[in-house]
């Protein structure tokens, strides 16, 4: 069982104008086996509070606190905070050209574990792990990212989830630009996860359709850097049908 | 970070008017006498880049006393290794020195070894050939000949220390292949000024790699020039530049028939406050040179602040009646998005930073195509990444 709790999170953010808070107070806590959907629209600070998790360099706190079991996340380095058991699906996962998806996915597994793993168990979750996401095995000797549709990403991010075994997950517009065949092996992918590890997951997305996938036990709504309204599904179910105009115009 | 970046200016010109600013490629003096190049003195379009307070002893006109020390693999048969009088050497080089530091280590070397690989031999293990400095002033003149329809690869390591000038002349018959590897693994303090000439017959194939990772200042000048139709040259580099170190390559691919095709690939990363690299890449195209295939390349990675990479491609273009002509040269910071999303995976900043380098050097070790050598490179350059890791750890601010 393990807690990401967020507390009063102010963040800003250098700009040619000057710093700009991002996110103004932002509370919010993740249990084990728990989804989260925080929804907003753009510009809300939606990405900055997942960026500001995993420790972006770009963002700067200012005040309030992030822990998981207690340990204060903002004192880790970016991977110090994954090797905790933080993991961020990232919108836009960026090419590492030359070095290969197999390469990076066994380096990343043994620095999370500590130890390398066993190889032939090793290649044998590789391998399932990719087939679950329909990926073709020639994946795993092309460069990071290099040259991959978005839905190649996606998958590519659900993947390292699936192997690394996170204990909190963040996932950031996953389902954005995604067909509805690559959104609904996405979403497996993450049900999958969730079944076998019982990770947390902080969804964040911009639209409703992925929650027809991914079921949320609760819903955030986010606007102008914090959380304006929270429900449990049938807070998205509303979202669907009045969009976020009324929480825009208050804003 | 200085990144000086030539390529749109020279490529407007070139595309535009054929030529580049100042006078052809093809007018650069060419001697065996040393006095027809003056001492330089950092003005010249050729030193521009270059310490010449370094290379000075390399100018001297004056014998000198010092030698590399010579390690060659077994000879296979039809592979010959003599001694040629410096009268003889100069008869058999492909060109005249293109530079004083080139026409002097051929004066003072005292003559030149001449590998030859009789025409018709098929040599599949690499012939190595390792040269170890000592110390003091060196010159040399080396004659690699390949004979027709010959193939061979000649790899040769320099080591050690010297303040060491040559000429490399390399002659490839009609058909004869070649893959040549030039690796400067000095210690730190050599200095080295090297210009390898190359000619190749007709159907020749001419693969030249050189990994330029040690010493204080390495100047590499190579050259390849067509003398028959339809052959080929294939040319790689690879340099990590640290603080203190100039490294600098200059190419000059010379299509005087048609029907040729060259590539030219160089990649560099630099670290460290003052560390330099230069790379010039001249292609000349001359007007019967018809069918002519040619692309150069440059990129240089960034690692560290106060680097400073020179890349300037040069095309020159004196026919339409081309296959095809291009060239690319792109300097970059070493990506901060790259190291988040690796980090971000748990992988820690050293690790990141070295997988990141290694890619991008990645696909250029694997054309070197001699596996003992891209072995040894990967662990060569994680050695020099451990060195950035520990100028990074001094840099204030970073976290």
């Amino acid at each position: 069982m393990s807690t990401l709790e967020i507390r009063n999170l102010h963040v800003t953010v250098d700009t040619p104008e000057g710093t700009k808070e991002i996110l103004k107070g932002v509370d919010l806590t993740i249990n084990s086996g728990e989804t989260h959907a925080i929804m907003g629209p753009n510009g809300s600070g939606k990405s900055t509070l997942a960026y500001s998790i995993a420790g972006h360099p770009k963002y700067t706190i200012t005040e309030g606190s992030v822990t998981l079991d207690g340990e204060d996340v903002l004192a880790m380095s970016v991977d110090e905070r994954a090797k905790a058991g933080l993991f961020l699906a990232m919108q836009y996962p960026v090419e590492v050209p030359g070095v290969s998806v197999s390469n990076f996915l066994r380096t990343a597994k043994t620095a999370i574990d500590g130890e390398a793993p066993k190889l032939r168990t090793w290649v044998k979750d590789v391998k399932g792990a990719m087939e679950n996401l329909r990926m073709d095995p020639a994946f795993g000797e092309r460069g990071v990212n290099e040259g991959f549709s978005g839905g190649e990403k996606k998958r590519h991010e659900i993947l390292q989830m699936e192997l690394l075994q996170p204990k909190i997950s963040i996932l950031d517009e996953t389902d954005s630009g995604l067909d509805v065949d690559a959104l609904r092996i996405v979403s497996e992918g993450v049900n999958r996860a969730k079944d076998n590890t019982g990770l947390g997951i902080m969804l964040i997305t911009h639209y409703t359709r992925i929650l027809r996938y991914i079921k949320p036990d609760f819903v955030h709504v986010f606007v102008a850097g914090r959380v304006a309204e929270q429900g449990g599904p049938e807070l998205a179910e509303r979202l669907e049908a009045e969009g976020y105009d009324r929480y825009v115009a208050n804003a | 970070m200085t990144v000086t970046d030539h390529t749109q200016a020279t490529a407007d010109a070139a595309h535009s008017h054929g030529i580049v600013p100042d006078k052809s490629r093809a007018d650069r003096i060419v001697s065996f006498d040393a006095d027809a190049f003056p001492v330089p003195t950092g003005r010249e379009e050729n030193w521009r880049f270059s310490p010449v307070r370094d290379l000075k002893p390399l100018f001297a006109d004056e014998p000198v006393a010092g030698h590399l020390e010579w390690a060659t693999s077994e000879l296979p048969a039809g592979v010959t290794l003599t001694e040629v009088p410096v009268d003889d050497a100069r008869e058999r080089t492909v060109r005249a020195p293109g530079d004083r530091a080139s026409a002097l280590a051929v004066k003072h070397s005292g003559g030149a070894m001449a590998l030859a690989i009789a025409a018709n031999t098929v040599v599949d293990e690499p012939i190595t050939i390792d040269l170890t400095g000592v110390g003091g002033d060196v010159r040399g003149h080396l004659l690699i000949e390949v004979g027709q329809s010959a193939e061979a690869t000649v790899v040769i390591t320099r080591t050690g220390t010297a303040r060491y000038s040559e000429l490399v002349s390399v002659n490839l018959a009609d058909n004869a292949g070649l893959n040549l590897v030039l690796l400067q693994q000095w210690d730190a303090d050599a200095v080295h000024a090297g210009e390898v000439v190359a000619k190749l017959g007709r159907d020749a194939r001419l693969r030249g790699t050189v990994v330029t990772l040690g010493g204080k200042v390495v100047r590499l000048n190579t050259s390849a020039a067509f003398a028959g139709e339809g052959a080929s040259v294939d040319l790689f580099g690879l340099y990590f530049a640290d603080s203190g170190q100039h490294q600098e390559h200059q190419l000059f691919v010379d299509h005087a028939v048609p029907k040729c095709t060259s590539r030219v690939t160089y990649k560099g990363a630099l670290a460290g406050a003052t560390a330099h690299s230069v790379w010039i890449g001249d292609v000349l195209i001359r007007a019967a040179a018809e069918g002519t295939d040619t692309y150069e390349l440059n990129r240089n990675l960034v690692l560290t602040d106060g680097a400073r990479a020179d890349s300037v491609p040069n095309l020159e273009i004196e026919t339409g009646e081309i296959e095809g002509a291009g060239h690319a040269s792109a300097t970059g910071r070493f990506d901060e998005e790259q190291m988040f999303y690796l980090r971000s995976r748990g992988i820690s900043e050293d690790q990141a930073r070295k997988l990141v380098v290694r890619g991008f050097f990645a696909d250029l070790i694997h054309e070197i195509g001699v596996p003992a050598v891209e072995e040894g490179l990967m662990r060569q350059i994680d050695l020099e990444l451990e060195h950035v890791a520990d100028d990074l750890q001094e840099e204030p601010g970073d976290e």
